[in-house]
């Protein structure tokens, strides 16, 4: 079976910690930081879990920052 | 596979709206508005209407709409972004005319604007987002707001019989002759955000086809206006805001109807 991976980047400068694509997430892969906050004071969100990603993009159509971007590779 | 190999061009499935400027957005966390703006952003970019499409900003937390989405803008008076869109598209016929409307600003100061732009059948989009709520001036109430629901000027709920019942206004413009789409959509889950989209489209190109008015309702969400986290906003619109605020379309004429 082809196994699918996906990955994610997220601005962190753009984001502001509203925490909706954590929410969005199938695979539990994002979290917010818990302590380190970027230069606006938020606590942007992050890929905590990457390897569970399956580029299904929930979390980039969610966002209402656009600072998420999804990559995916099917591998066969 | 590690994440450099995956993080590649070719493997892009998913990319900021190239029309959306590089500015960071001053809504606030969690705001409806940042996706809708990015799903008119990516419509019109499909669409090949960058040069051609003219929006129309309102007054209210969407003001500065022209600074996010790279096309041509007017800034319109207190709701009146219906009758300029309506000079605007009548002076530009080939131009793709839209309105990016609250419901403080198209269902109050606005309402008469905007019914008689939907009477008349004007060939522009308005796309209204309703939140129940004036975002921008502090969380007043306002004609969508719901009863029961408690804003700045109705500390202990909307009561119908002091301030009226909430105002269903794409109800009210699906009835008029002149809109030949009235949709209501939300934008609370990938699968509302992908329908929303899909309903800006075909409202789009509905205004590039002169088929009338096309009315595109969004249900959202004003976490700090309801004083609630982003997530539990959502919970509560689509408790509480969807019993009143029906999602679907009301009103289609550009499919035919099958012969009985």
């Amino acid at each position: 079976m082809a196994k699918i991976q996906g990955a994610v980047t997220i601005e962190r400068e753009r984001c502001k910690g509203c925490d909706l694509c954590v929410v969005a997430c199938p695979c539990g892969v994002l979290a917010l930081q818990p302590k380190e906050v970027n230069d606006r004071g938020y606590h942007f969100a992050y890929p905590a879990n990457e390897e569970a990603c399956i580029g299904c993009a929930a979390c980039a159509l969610v966002c209402p920052d656009a600072c998420i971007e999804v990559y995916k590779v099917i591998e066969k | 596979m590690k994440r450099e190999d995956i993080i590649k061009p070719e493997n892009k499935v998913y990319s900021r709206p190239r029309l959306l400027d590089g500015n960071v957005m001053h809504y606030c966390p969690g705001c409806s508005h940042g996706v809708v703006h990015k799903l008119v952003a990516e419509v019109i970019d499909e669409l090949g209407l960058e040069a051609d499409a003219i929006g129309i900003a309102p007054v209210g937390c969407a003001v500065f709409a022209y600074n996010y989405i790279d096309c041509d803008w007017v800034e319109a008076a207190h709701g009146r972004a219906p009758a300029l869109a309506t000079a605007v598209s009548r002076l530009h016929p080939e131009k793709v005319v839209f309105t990016y409307q609250g419901d403080g600003d198209l269902a109050a100061i606005g309402s008469a604007e905007t019914i008689h732009a939907c009477t008349r059948g004007e060939n522009i989009v308005i796309i209204m987002i309703n939140n129940g709520i004036y975002g921008m001036t502090g969380g007043q109430m306002s004609p969508c707001t719901l009863e029961g629901a408690k804003t700045a000027t109705t500390p202990y709920g909307r009561r119908a019989d002091l301030n009226g019942f909430p105002l269903r206004v794409g109800n009210v413009v699906s009835l008029l002759d002149g809109t030949c789409y009235v949709t209501r959509q939300a934008v609370h889950t990938p699968a509302a955000v992908r329908k929303a989209k899909a309903a800006l489209k075909k409202a789009f190109l509905n205004a590039r086809a002169k088929k009338g008015t096309s009315f595109v309702e969004v249900v959202a969400t004003c976490s700090s206006g309801w004083k609630m986290s982003p997530e539990k906003s959502n919970k509560w619109m689509a408790e509480n805001m969807f019993a009143h605020y029906p999602l679907g379309d009301l009103k289609d004429t550009t499919v035919e109807k099958p012969a009985e």
